[in-house]
């Protein structure tokens, strides 16, 4: 098949470039392959709702409308991209069809790292796609012992969602505190407190080293070795510990995949003004942090990068110039945790400074009680986290970050 | 059309309001309030708060 607007991946990035090229004005044709069966649906309540709820159908609630607009995008599900030749501007599927483009759009996301260990798959879960929500929650019973590797966010969501269905539950974590690089020390040990007290322990400064498997049945884990030299019991062992983006296969084109692919502000590839990217695979410079070129793996950004990727196809498609407008987005995240709701706006984890703003860490988790912590940069304000205030509040300090 | 939140789904976020500031807003109390009617040329400014709630609580009805 011949032309139009080419989107690999079909997640929420893939959704939205589609939707924003419509919202263009650009009526050519729009084919977007992706590598899950599935059609686009919302990930942040897979390390949530959906593993401590037990209703059927947990993707019926996830799955993100599809707009009149896109009525005549073709779909190519389940279907990972293998290869690419940018030259020829043809992109080829697992199941052997190849697709050209005139403007391709990057949105192929991220796969969860794994443990470089070998053995007990069945009884090892990630969590990035519902088909892993799905697997893990069956295996999340009452008194299960559950090793959650990672105290990154995933890790610490996980947790409490394991600890909520009942399970005996231990992160183990690399680094002196969970979330220490993106909240700051004072927060992260409130935090870590926080959930201690919800019973799920900590293993901090420690790796896992090794599996201990079951000799009668050697699919079975019975325990973690760690780097301390203690073992762990683990019945079921959670691997959170980062992503890899999925850029196979963009391999053999001359790009810069050093960390996802790299763009320009327009969010168009290095000297392929033909392609763009988007989402958390997208490595591009925002002008509020400087010129380094940095990935977000923020749920607001497949939105934004989409938009600004689909003005810069669309321009591309009429042989125009892109928005003479600077992208600079304003990060925000959330972190639902043992019914605390997180809410960072700005880019905490870029501060040499961080202090209370508002209310006292030792209310952390009482209703009523919110409180904030604000970060700074060589003595400039550029980020605030908040816990337990009123969303009016948010706006307010959101406003102070320009 | 009618722009309408699934208060059942929304955990209040906010994102709406910065997307749309026009159509939603916090109220003193800390509830949410939008503009229930709108009309085509608000379509747009209501479709992107629509795309940005993390909890895909807004829709439009023709």
């Amino acid at each position: 098949m011949a032309g139009g607007a080419l989107i690999v991946g079909a997640s929420l990035s893939g959704l939205r470039v589609a939707e924003q090229l419509r919202a263009t004005g650009y009526d050519g044709s729009i084919t977007v392959a992706g590598a899950e069966r599935h059609m686009p649906y919302n990930r942040p309540p897979l390390s949530k709702d959906v593993l401590f709820d037990d209703g059927p159908n947990p993707l019926a609630k996830l799955m993100f409308s599809i707009r009149p607009a896109l009525s005549d995008v073709i779909w190519y599900l389940g279907q990972p991209a293998v290869s690419s030749d940018l030259d020829a501007r043809t992109v080829s599927l697992a199941d052997g069809r190849t697709l050209s483009y005139d403007v391709l759009a990057i949105a192929t996301g991220l796969t969860p790292r794994r443990l470089p260990l070998v053995g007990a798959e069945t009884c090892r879960h990630v969590v990035r796609t519902i088909d892993d929500a799905i697997a893990l929650r069956s295996v999340l019973v009452p008194n299960a012992k559950v090793v959650v590797a990672g105290g990154g966010f995933i890790g610490c969501e996980t947790a409490a969602s394991a600890k909520k269905r009942g399970c005996s539950v231990t992160i183990v974590e690399p680094l002196a505190l969970p979330m220490g690089r993106a909240l700051g020390d004072e927060l992260a040990n409130a935090i870590k407190a926080y959930h201690e007290a919800h019973d799920v322990q900590f293993r901090l400064g420690t790796t896992i080293q090794g599996l201990l498997l079951d000799p009668a049945d050697p699919q079975r884990l019975t325990a973690v070795s760690l780097s301390d030299g203690t073992d762990l019991q683990a019945d079921v062992l959670i691997e959170a510990v980062g992503s890899v983006c999925n850029i196979e296969w963009l391999h053999g084109n001359r790009l810069d995949l050093s960390d996802g692919a790299l763009t320009d502000n327009h969010l168009r590839v290095k000297s392929r003004p033909d392609v763009t990217a988007a989402g958390d695979i997208a490595r591009f410079p925002n002008p509020r942090y400087g010129p380094t070129p940095r990935r977000i793996e923020h749920w607001a950004i497949p939105g934004l990068t989409a938009k600004r990727a689909a003005r810069s196809m669309a321009a591309r498609l009429k042989g125009e110039e892109p928005d003479s407008n600077v992208f600079d987005p304003l990060p925000t995240f959330w972190s639902d945790q043992f019914g605390i709701r997180l809410q960072s706006v700005g880019n905490p984890a870029l501060a040499d400074q961080a202090g209370l703003i508002e209310g006292a860490l030792s209310n952390l988790g009482k209703p009523g009680h919110g409180l904030a912590m604000g970060y700074w940069k060589d003595g400039a304000m550029i980020g605030v986290i908040s816990i337990g205030l009123p969303a009016a509040k948010l706006s307010e300090y959101r406003a102070m970050l320009g | 059309m009618k722009l309408c939140v699934d208060l059942e789904k929304c955990k209040l976020h906010g994102q709406c309001i910065i997307a749309a500031p026009k159509l939603f807003g916090f109220r003193a109390d800390g509830s949410l309030w939008w503009v229930e009617t709108i009309d085509a040329t608000q379509q747009k400014e209501a479709d992107e708060a629509a795309d940005v709630c993390p909890e895909q609580a807004i829709w439009i009805e023709d």
